[in-house]
């Protein structure tokens, strides 16, 4: 295993690539590795395509430039796929994880791609999980199973002790979004 | 001749203590010189809020005299000093 | 306690537990959050500090330094051209010798507009009387703020704390917080030897001084920077005793036994170290020097840990624009030559408005200067690094 695990997330301004860049660094923090999650720098406009990125180790992390080659690319929005090439930079051993109601084979042709891909309908699982179109928390946990790098149980609890806080009066968003990352660590495939 | 300070005797960070004003006698300057009549003079104050170099004595209540140790000679208290009163005049400095 | 927090998080952070008795700030992109979090523990009560929203970065300074001669302590935050508009004021802070602190996040200057990190804004400032002190992440960022009060209020001049705009600013990493009482009690309590509201031992300060005395003053203002060096030393003492961390004028990376190495500020340091591990692994003997202390500049101690290498490369984040060399070249040769070392230096001008600089352009720079070292290679002195030719 590599020294350093990078992974790029690719979102659309507002669906919360940064966000889950972040939330997962925190969540990585919580189990013991060093971390570190950052977004594309620029101009922050709603709906244009965003990235953001982590860098995530079990020794301090020096590096301090752009990530150009992830083993490990996150698509939130599946039209992203017609705009960017979203596997730019990455190498046929690293894998992308695609938020989409279709097949991996589907994906594999449009892609163009030889490594892996995992695919997993994270939009309807935040609508029933949840009842909003925010792809990212499903997302992260879709990212935990394809990794291997971190512990799903102590995500959901760091995630939990982090929701607790900000949705202290609303309990229903909190055990949506534990219940989304759960079921999306559970569905993601790779066929 | 004033001894002036070298940098490591100097006071640090450009300040100043309050109030040196006084300890300088910038009286020398004054060509001309006020006279004050306490005659005529009515205490108005007129003089001693214009003055700009807070030259004129009171004591108390009243107007007595000039600080010659600090009046530059500018006339603006004669000048100031109501008209009907005129209880300051400005003389040639005799030295 | 390790907590994950991007470098504007962990200023602010910083700030909130020195407790300033003052904030003025006018905020400024990519410097932003640290006052908007800052202005939030102002609102929710958690600092005691009186927040001033100027109305530009001018006033923002002014009003620091009004305050810090009135006997507070005082902070800030600003970045590029924000720091640019306070350049009239921070010559007013160090000639007042005031203690006052800003925590900077290094940005380019217009023109062309850019909000992206590069070092021409400090470096703009680095003859202005400021104790200058560039950060690598996040945790540096942290520490070297709570170390500037105590620097700052030692050597009664101000401080700038700086990070590289985006590249840590805006970068989650984990750091080692403090906890909130060992900081209270690392800064201590500021109590000015002299300031305006004392009523009972009334003071001018900032007369006029003319060809009889502001000469004097400016050599008092040399000395202060010459004695803060013993100062920068004593306080980060104190910190490594009491937190384990340990910062001195510069950092040396795997330098005592390389045969060449690498000169660079702030994040660039960060992803050379990763080069240098990864080229040592395949026996090349290559090593870093990341000065901190920027102001006042380690001359000497530089020199002496810079004679043993063959070659180096001082990278420049800034431009002089002088047809010459990087303010940071400038520098280092300056001292090699005074203290008689004679070391081959090159010089990189790279990253400005925030280009990435990655690993193979650091490969690229080692290789050069392994072959300058060798003597196969007349290099140019100054190079510029990752630009469209």
């Amino acid at each position: 295993m590599k020294d350093i695990i990078e992974v790029r997330w690719h979102g659309r301004g507002g669906q919360g690539a940064k966000t889950a860049a972040l939330l997962f660094a925190e969540a990585a923090l919580s189990t013991g590795k060093y971390v570190q999650g950052f977004p594309e720098y620029g101009p922050e406009r709603m709906g244009a395509p965003v990235q953001s990125f982590n860098r995530l180790s079990d020794k301090p992390i020096t590096l301090h430039c752009g990530i150009t080659s992830p083993d490990f690319v996150v698509v939130l929005d599946p039209t992203l796929i017609n705009t960017v090439n979203v596997v730019s930079g990455l190498p046929e051993t690293g894998a992308v994880i695609i938020n989409t109601e279709k097949s991996a084979a589907e994906m594999c042709q449009k892609l163009n791609f030889k490594g892996r891909i995992f695919v997993i309908d994270a939009s309807k699982i935040a609508m029933e999980c949840f009842g909003k179109l925010i792809p990212n928390t499903p997302m992260m946990g879709a990212l935990v199973k394809v990794t291997h790098f971190l512990e799903i149980d102590a995500v959901l609890e760091d995630t939990r002790k982090k929701l607790n806080k900000k949705f202290a009066h609303k309990p229903e968003v909190i055990d949506g979004n534990i219940k989304s990352i759960k079921r999306a660590y559970e569905e993601v495939k790779d066929e | 001749m004033e001894k002036k300070l070298g940098w490591k005797n100097l006071p640090q960070n450009d300040i100043l203590e309050a109030g040196t004003a006084k300890d300088f006698k910038t009286g020398d300057w004054r060509s001309q010189r006020p006279v004050h009549n306490p005659e005529k003079c009515i205490s108005c104050f007129i003089c001693w809020i214009n003055c700009p170099d807070s030259a004129i004595i009171v004591k108390d209540g009243k107007v007595i005299g000039i600080d010659y140790d600090h009046c530059k000679g500018c006339g603006i208290c004669a000048r100031e000093c109501p008209p009907k009163v005129s209880a300051i005049t400005m003389e040639p400095e005799k030295k | 306690m390790k907590v994950a927090k991007t470098g504007n998080e962990a200023m602010a952070e910083a700030m909130r537990q020195i407790n300033p008795d003052v904030v003025a700030a006018y905020p400024i992109t990519p410097a932003t959050e640290i006052v908007m979090i800052f202005s939030q523990f102002v609102a929710d009560g958690l600092v005691d500090t009186e927040y001033l929203a100027a109305e530009s970065e001018h006033s923002a300074m002014s009003a620091c330094i009004g305050s810090s001669e009135a006997g507070a302590r005082v902070m800030t935050s600003t970045s590029s051209q924000g720091l640019a508009l306070m350049y009239e004021m921070l010559y007013v802070a160090s000639g007042l010798r005031l203690p006052i602190i800003v925590a900077e996040v290094n940005r380019a200057l217009s023109s062309p507009i850019n909000i992206h990190g590069d070092h021409s804004d400090t470096m703009g400032a680095r003859d202005s009387g400021w104790i200058q002190i560039f950060s690598e992440n996040s945790q540096e960022a942290y520490d070297n703020l709570i170390q500037a009060v105590c620097i700052a209020e030692k050597a009664r001049l101000p401080v700038m704390v700086s990070t590289d705009g985006f590249i840590i600013s805006h970068c989650m990493e984990v750091i080692d917080m403090i906890s909130d009482g060992e900081v209270k009690k690392f800064v201590g309590e500021y109590k000015p030897e002299r300031y305006l509201l004392d009523i009972k031992r009334p003071y001018s300060c900032g007369a006029l001084d003319l060809q009889d005395y502001y000469f004097e003053h400016k050599r008092q203002e040399a000395e202060a920077m010459i004695n803060s060096k013993n100062i920068i030393l004593g306080v980060a003492a104190e910190f490594e005793k009491s937190f384990g961390r340990k910062y001195g004028f510069f950092e040396e990376y795997r330098l005592s036994d390389a045969d060449v190495a690498i000169v660079c500020l702030g994040s660039t340091a960060g992803t050379t170290k990763f080069v240098v591990d990864k080229m040592r692994q395949h026996g090349i003997k290559v090593g870093l020097l990341k000065p901190r202390i920027y102001r006042p500049f380690p001359y000497a101690e530089i020199a002496k840990v810079l004679s043993k290498v063959k070659s180096i490369a001082v990278l420049d984040r800034s431009d002089t624009f002088s047809s010459y060399a990087g303010p940071l070249f400038t520098e280092i040769t300056s001292c090699l030559y005074t203290a008689g070392v004679n070391v081959k230096a090159v010089n990189y001008i790279y990253g400005l408005g925030g280009r990435d600089i990655g690993i193979e352009n650091i490969e690229y720079v080692f290789k050069e200067l392994l072959k300058i070292s060798e003597g196969k290679y007349a290099a140019n002195i100054v190079n510029y690094l990752g630009v469209r030719e």
